[in-house]
């Protein structure tokens, strides 16, 4: 599924929070966008995910124009994955009931089926599946949170800091993950983080954003080489290589 | 030794039994900058709250010594423990949105916090709070002084909680993730900002972390720990030396972006970790 974002605004109130942003993803593509907390990033995620009716301009889907109110069809094809595992899941219900709420709802067969392979798709042992939230470790949980998502079947996941609430050894089962699973299923991703190493990872293009614009859009190969223009991405860059060599 | 540390255990008693969190944990730390590493549930906050006993009752402590100053820590009475907290060793927490008061102006919580450890008159303490705001590089202090809590930005609201615990002149810091919740850049701002404060000061810093690489640039030493014990001890200058399994898989399962790997390593547990 290609995304095509043009020239998208959102306002709260009076205050402009993205002031026109542009972007593309091709089909199958990863795309990372990085900024710091109020530049805008997660509130592109959420208007493109359905979350937020008071956007202006143009997201779209295949081609096809997204209507300010979504059609239960579209959440079929994107998904979207939230930062915290331990808010995103109801600490009422088990693993089992948080994964059939979906399915149930668009009236799919065979969910019985559905949630034990979904499961082992993203490594949980089948033992997990009549625990509550608060039995499964953050990583676990963040497992489920994925699979609440791939049980869709969707072509696009939305990740708003999949990994940031997780420690670095769980990050990095968690990124390999979803590395694998958008190979398997051919998935588009759009990822937003402030960890530009994270972003780096698993995306091929970054866009990078400051004060709700995008300033820069650049490949991964050329931030890592250094080949960026705005001063804002040389700053992010140069900090993240700095700390990320031990001293 | 500002801090010494023996052989100190942490449990919970619980109805089925005596939990042991942190299982025999040594460190001393003198007028240094020493950095605690671990995961979630290491034993690493724990270690770091029981030196100023703020754990709840049902807590089990041992310890062959608990000293901070030589006071034994074990046997103070909380009498003692309040002539040390805040006064002698100042906490800084991970999230300023819970740790300041919602409803009193910057201002009057710094104002407050030097009151209560130097005295002096109103007028007096508002004015080293704006100081002690100038100090932990607050462009305007006077104009955030006057703001509540929600009308400045996390990182701001760090350097306010690093102002308060600095009103006292303590000789001890412990920092507990004191930049997890805020963005990268900010992060290198504040912990910058610490190290140059404790060094001026010549205090003794205890900084307890997850992200090793980033600790390694603020701290003279690391200790690393995983479950419940201190599997390594090294100098930060020396990370990529490190010997134990379990510090070089958590240097090697992180993204890099000038080393870019196509699967990220991850850590296989060796039960002989915990022996």
């Amino acid at each position: 599924m290609t995304i095509e974002i043009d020239n998208l605004r959102i306002s709260f109130g009076d205050r402009e929070v993205v002031k026109g942003v542009s972007f593309n993803v091709a089909k199958g593509a990863s795309f990372g966008i990085v900024g710091e907390s109020g530049s805008g990033k997660s509130t592109v995620l959420r208007a493109m995910a359905g979350l937020n009716n008071e956007w202006s301009g143009r997201i779209a889907f295949s081609g096809e124009d997204a209507p300010l109110h979504r059609p239960p069809a579209f959440f079929r094809k994107v998904q979207m994955v939230f930062q915290d595992p331990y808010g995103s899941l109801h600490p009422r219900q088990t693993i089992d009931r948080i994964l059939s709420e979906l399915p149930l709802v668009h009236g799919m067969n065979k969910i019985d089926d559905r949630i034990a392979k979904v499961l082992s798709a993203v490594a949980l042992p089948i033992s997990a599946r009549f625990r509550y939230p608060h039995q499964l470790s953050g990583g676990q949980r963040q497992r489920v949170a994925i699979a609440r998502a791939l049980i869709a079947e969707p072509e696009v996941l939305l990740l708003d800091e999949p990994t940031s609430a997780l420690d670095v050894s769980v990050q990095a089962e968690i990124l390999n993950l979803l590395a694998d699973l958008r190979a398997e299923r051919n998935l588009t991703y759009v990822m937003v983080s402030h960890n530009l190493s994270v972003i780096a990872h698993l995306c091929t293009e970054v866009g990078v954003m400051i004060d709700g614009n995008m300033v820069e859009e650049v490949t991964t190969e050329d931030l890592r080489l250094g080949n960026v223009n705005h001063a804002h991405t040389r700053e992010l860059r140069s900090l993240s290589v700095e700390l990320e060599e031990p001293a | 030794m500002l801090v010494e540390i023996n052989n100190l255990k942490i449990g919970f008693q619980s109805r089925t039994g005596l939990h042991q969190a942190v299982k025999g944990v040594s460190m001393t730390l003198g007028t240094e900058k020493l950095g605690i590493v671990g995961e979630s549930g290491s034993g690493k906050s724990l270690t770091a709250r029981a030196l100023m006993k703020l754990l709840p009752r049902q807590t089990v402590i041992e310890a062959d010594r608990l000293a901070f100053d030589g006071i034994d820590i074990l046997a103070a009475s909380e009498k003692q423990m309040r002539s040390i907290r805040g006064k002698r060793a100042g906490f800084i927490l991970q999230d300023p949105k819970y740790s300041l008061n919602p409803v009193k102006t910057i201002g009057s919580q710094v104002a407050e916090s030097w009151h209560t450890h130097k005295g002096g008159s109103r007028r007096q303490s508002l004015e080293a709070a704006i100081m002690l705001l100038e100090q932990v590089k607050i462009r305007d202090p006077r104009k955030v002084a006057a703001s509540y809590p929600h009308e400045v930005s996390g990182g701001m609201g760090q350097r306010v909680m690093i102002a308060m615990m600095l009103a006292p002149d303590p000789e001890l810091l412990i920092a507990d993730e004191p930049t997890s919740a805020l963005d990268a850049t900010v992060q290198a701002e504040i912990l910058r900002l610490i190290e140059e404060l404790v060094s001026e000061r010549g205090m003794g810093l205890l900084l307890i972390s997850h992200d090793l690489p980033l600790v390694s640039h603020f701290c003279d030493r690391v200790a690393v720990m995983y479950a419940g014990h201190v599997v390594e001890e090294l100098k930060a200058s020396e990370l990529l030396s490190a010997q134990h399994p379990y510090t070089r898989g958590l240097l090697n399962c992180m993204p890099s972006l000038i080393h870019p790997k196509e699967r990220l390593p991850v850590l296989t547990r060796d039960p002989e970790w915990l022996k």
